[in-house]
């Protein structure tokens, strides 16, 4: 009975929180700008979340998340600026073919571990990028025109169903399998969780949303080019889950909200950006290496106060 | 007669590769990190040597030493501020640390001169040697025979001197090395003085031969050579040496197929069918994870 | 326990949506009432504002810095003669990253925020691309320095891009005067083409060069092609050489032409070379030494060794300025500059973006350093093409080729 009354109670509050902002947008009070720095917020918390479920869930080392945002931009805008298909439909098979290629990078590499995990990741996306470079069907280098489709609406939505999925799933029986796996995956084999299947399906999950996100980002900037897809970007994801906390997906929420901030109002200075960016990482990482959050949640620190009670 | 020619455009390259991959392959030994930034101080190199033969006109070898001896303190400063403390931290959080190191290097010198690129003034002039109808320059000689003694120099190092048998030492077991009283830390730095100075070197050779340094060169041949320590086996010195040259040589032929446009997925699709098939490498064995 | 995770998850989305609240207080209320109607009119105030979209950080920070330079020049200048009916101008560059993403957030910046009437567009074509709409939402004219692809200013299904506007040739033009040049000039029969494969310009000028090559009776033996910032093309050049073409034509900026010259003369190849204005660069001749620049040949806008003073003028303002010389990219921004300014001061009334876009696509007989220049109905420059050659490291005039 309480659960689901805490439930409703966030669920309305997101609903207020969402109206708000659309009626502002309607009647002309936010301008373009600031829209599209909330549409790219939403981008970058369904980037971190669903990395999140790879590497901060299910301890798979992934870095080449932006090989699926590729996947996801281009499959999606091709449904929708060659086969005319609404927005909703090629945001689905954007994803879904997205959580296909998160399944053809994760097979092969359930026998790699740590580092080479990684790389080997990387690698996959750096594949999937020249791949697309090399396509002239989607323009290859020069890249495809999108119509400009997203919305507050659709990014708002798009941003509290991935987190809603993703935790429950976190808080499921196969979420517990894949915590379980990233604590200590002999152990966990031992205990006769099907550790393949379960790797699988975290790397199908965090792709399928990245697949989401690259639609909407995809329909937000009127041209996708392969040069956006690169490591770096995989980079900009990866860092927004590390610097939240691995294994915290409200950390992810706040370090992808914290740091797009920091990016655009950074914009005025190009070169000092990435610098002080750099800066950021190293010395979070020095000094507090578990990240923002840690693994806890962000309920744990809710009694210090509303503005994200981060502590460094 | 062109096969040939590919062949030794394949060597050249895969020689710059090597060279860069022998550090990679020394850190990654001894603390099990990749180092991102490895491929910056390969930068570095190449911008010291630049600045050292164009604006000082120093000759040639000077400023290869210079750049050497410039990049290995470069690598133990690197390593003691930015990797000494995460020694015991989370993979993931040493990766983000050397991602991190790697772009604070890259976009500070852009931030000093600008990212438009350099031209590497001409050291030599350019002679041609014919060799069964390839043109084999004497700048590609240099290349090679500089690699190779480098490599030999370091086989050396490692194999018969007190500070490389250390190194070994650590990189098999850092515990018990410490206990045998080898000071562990000073070893790290030697090794990571040692990778970067070859960095380095590799950078000066690859300014002489391409000509053209710009702020992130060093982002792909970093994350090649890379590719080409793990295809030799990572951790293991010859191995490096055979996957660079290999790697390079690979390279050369895709494109020399028509592929040219598909070099840089090759060398990826290399790294991913060596993970799966064989994850130790060539040179490397196959040790099965005790629990 | 699973209570408290429940509350995470909306804890979670509760923090985020009171951040972006948090923001929407903070920002909601220095907003005007710019939400798309008609652009910026700044009359009013003492400066006029010009925008700068431009790549100054990332992949081709080079060719966006480059531009910036020479239109900062074009702004002093102007500002120094008493700017525009004793109005000063207001320079406003913002970095794109040379990312297409933030070249759209970069424009409406500009166009909200900044309340610019005009604005130069990237350097490339696609991230100028990604701009069109927002100048034409915010009705803000564009001016591209060298985003040569047509579909900047005029779409696939033939509409144009009202406010798109560029400075540079378009690609389909060179090319052909490239061929011709090949076939009746030089006499050759089998050439090769090594074109940059990530650049849309190179493509275009390789399709337009194939085209007339063959309609003039040639054939070409060896297509190849590289990525921007490669550096090892031997591997190439072998395949080229071994087809023994008499002539190669490498469409492609200079940081790659000037290795590839370079290269092509190592292996032995010895065959006239042909670019366009994207070799134009000092940088070009310290890359691939003044030897291997031999018996090659470019089409250009103009060439930094023009006597003409308009030129020499330009080239030591600027070397004044910055202790360099300028080459293609800075010219271009620097006319840029000047062909928006040109416009403006032919505007009756409010310096408006509308009366900007009018006048742009008005202009005429504008004589600027890379060439006198008319803007056709699709807002493209019509003007005459130089063939140069390339002799001891010195550009020399080969040709003058009319449109």
């Amino acid at each position: 009975m309480k659960k689901s009354k805490i439930f409703w109670g966030y669920a309305v509050l997101a609903l207020v929180i969402y109206a708000v902002v659309q009626l502002l947008i309607s009647n002309g009070s936010i301008q373009f700008y600031y829209q599209n720095m909330f549409i790219a917020m939403c981008i970058n918390i369904i980037l971190a979340v669903s990395l999140h479920v790879i590497i901060g869930v299910t301890g798979q080392f992934s870095i080449g998340h932006a090989g699926f945002l590729a996947v996801g931009a281009y499959i999606s805008a091709i449904c929708t600026m060659k086969f005319d298909m609404p927005f909703i439909t090629a945001i689905l098979i954007g994803a879904l073919v997205a959580a296909l290629a998160g399944l053809l990078v994760g097979i092969p590499s359930l026998r790699l571990k740590g580092d080479y995990l990684a790389i080997a990741t990387l690698g996959f996306a750096e594949i999937i990028r020249i791949v697309f470079v090399n396509t002239d069907y989607v323009g290859g280098a020069a890249g495809l025109q999108v119509a400009h489709q997203s919305t507050w609406t659709y990014a708002f939505f798009a941003t509290f169903i991935t987190i809603l999925v993703i935790s429950n799933f976190t808080n499921s029986r196969h979420g517990r399998a894949c915590i379980s796996i990233r604590e200590d995956e002999i152990a966990a084999d031992a205990m006769g969780i099907n550790t393949t299947y379960y790797k699988v399906v975290a790397f199908a999950i965090g792709s399928f949303f990245a697949g989401v996100a690259g639609a909407i980002y995809a329909h937000n900037y009127y041209i996708i080019q392969p040069t956006a897809f690169g490591f770096l970007k995989s980079f900009d994801i990866l860092i927004f889950v590390v610097l939240g906390g691995l294994g915290s997906l409200s950390g992810s929420v706040i370090a992808a909200v914290l740091l797009t901030f920091v990016s655009t109002y950074l914009q005025d200075f190009p070169e000092t950006r990435m610098i002080i960016y750099s800066l950021i990482l190293i010395l979070v990482m020095l000094y507090r290496p578990t990240g923002l959050l840690g693994s806890k949640e962000i309920t744990a620190y809710f009694k210090i106060g509303k503005k994200g009670g981060t502590r460094v | 007669m062109e096969w040939i020619q590919q062949l030794v455009n394949g060597i050249s390259l895969g020689s710059i590769y090597a060279l860069i991959a022998l550090g990679y392959t020394m850190v990654y030994g001894i603390i099990k990190l990749i180092n991102f930034a490895h491929g910056d101080v390969f930068m570095l190199g190449a911008f010291i040597g630049f600045y050292a033969i164009a604006r000082w006109e120093m000759n040639v070898f000077l400023a290869l030493i210079i750049a050497m001896i410039l990049c290995a303190v470069i690598g133990v400063i690197i390593e003691r501020v930015a990797y000494k403390r995460l020694r015991n931290a989370t993979r993931i959080a040493a990766l983000i640390t050397a991602i991190g190191v790697s772009l604070l290097i890259e976009y500070t010198v852009i931030f000093f001169r600008g990212p438009s690129p350099e031209a590497y003034p001409a050291v030599f002039a350019t002679k041609n040697i014919e060799i069964f109808g390839a043109q084999i320059s004497t700048l590609a000689i240099f290349i090679l025979s500089v690699s190779i003694f480098l490599m030999i120099l370091l086989q050396f190092i490692v194999h018969k001197t007190k500070i490389g048998k250390a190194m070994r030492a650590v990189s098999h077991d850092a515990d018990a090395a410490r206990l045998m009283g080898i000071n562990v830390d000073n070893t790290i730095s030697a090794t990571f003085a040692i990778g970067s100075a070859l960095a380095g070197a590799a950078g000066v050779i690859f300014g002489i031969y391409y000509t053209r340094i710009d702020p992130l060169m060093g982002i792909m041949p970093g994350i090649k050579a890379f590719i080409a320590a793990v295809l030799g086996g990572i951790g293991i010195i010859p191995g490096a040496m055979v996957g660079g040259l290999l790697l390079g040589v690979v390279e050369t032929v895709v494109s020399a197929l028509g592929y040219s446009l598909w070099r840089d997925a090759a060398a990826f699709v290399i790294l991913i069918l060596i993970l799966i098939l064989r994850p130790a490498g060539i040179f490397g064995k196959n040790t099965r994870e005790k629990v | 326990m699973t209570n408290h995770k429940k509350t995470k998850k909306y804890g979670s989305l509760f923090m985020a949506t009171a951040l972006l609240t948090g923001v929407l207080a903070g920002c909601g209320d220095d907003t005007s009432s710019s939400s798309g109607s008609g652009g910026s009119s700044n009359a009013a105030g003492d400066t006029i504002k010009i925008g700068a979209n431009l790549e100054l950080s990332g992949a081709v920070a080079s060719y966006g810095s480059s531009i910036n330079d020479g239109a900062k020049l074009a702004i002093e200048e102007i500002n120094a003669a008493g700017g525009i009916d004793g109005k000063q101008l207001e320079y406003i560059p913002v970095d794109n990253k040379s990312e297409t993403a933030e070249a759209t957030s970069a424009a409406m910046k500009l166009a909200e925020q900044e309340k610019v009437v005009a604005m130069l567009a990237p350097a490339t074509s696609g991230n100028s691309v990604a701009t069109v709409q927002i100048a034409a939402k915010h009705k803000v004219p564009m001016v591209t320095a060298s985003g040569t692809a047509p579909n900047v200013t005029v779409n696939d299904d033939g509409s144009i891009n009202e406010y798109a506007f560029r400075t540079c040739f378009i690609d389909p033009f060179q090319g052909t005067v490239a061929a011709n040049f090949a076939t009746n000039e030089l006499q050759a029969k089998n050439v090769a083409i090594f074109a940059d494969n990530a650049s849309d310009y190179a493509k275009g000028l390789a399709a337009s060069f194939k085209e007339t090559v063959s309609s003039n009776g040639g054939t070409v033996v060896a297509e190849e092609a590289y990525v921007a910032k490669d550096v090892d093309f031997k591997s190439q050049l072998t395949n080229i050489k071994g087809k023994s073409p008499d002539f190669i034509f490498i469409p492609g900026y200079y940081e790659e032409v000037g290795i590839i010259v370079k290269q092509a003369r190592e292996l032995g190849i010895t065959v006239p070379l042909m670019g366009a204005d994207g070799w134009d660069s000092p940088e070009l001749i310290e890359l691939a030494g003044n030897d291997a620049l031999n018996n090659t040949f470019i089409t250009n806008h103009y060439s930094s060794e023009d006597p003409d003073s308009k030129i020499q003028d330009f080239v030591k303002a600027f070397n004044d300025e910055y202790s360099k010389s300028p080459n293609a990219f800075h010219a271009l921004g620097y006319d840029s500059i000047y062909f928006i300014v040109d416009a403006i001061k032919r505007v009756d009334g409010d310096i408006t973006g509308e009366a900007i876009q009018k006048q742009l696509a008005a202009t005429e007989d504008l004589s600027l350093v890379t060439g006198t220049f008319t803007v056709d109905e699709n807002h493209n420059p019509v003007k005459s093409a130089t063939v140069l050659e390339f002799v001891d490291g010195k550009q020399q005039f080969n040709s003058k080729v009319n449109p």
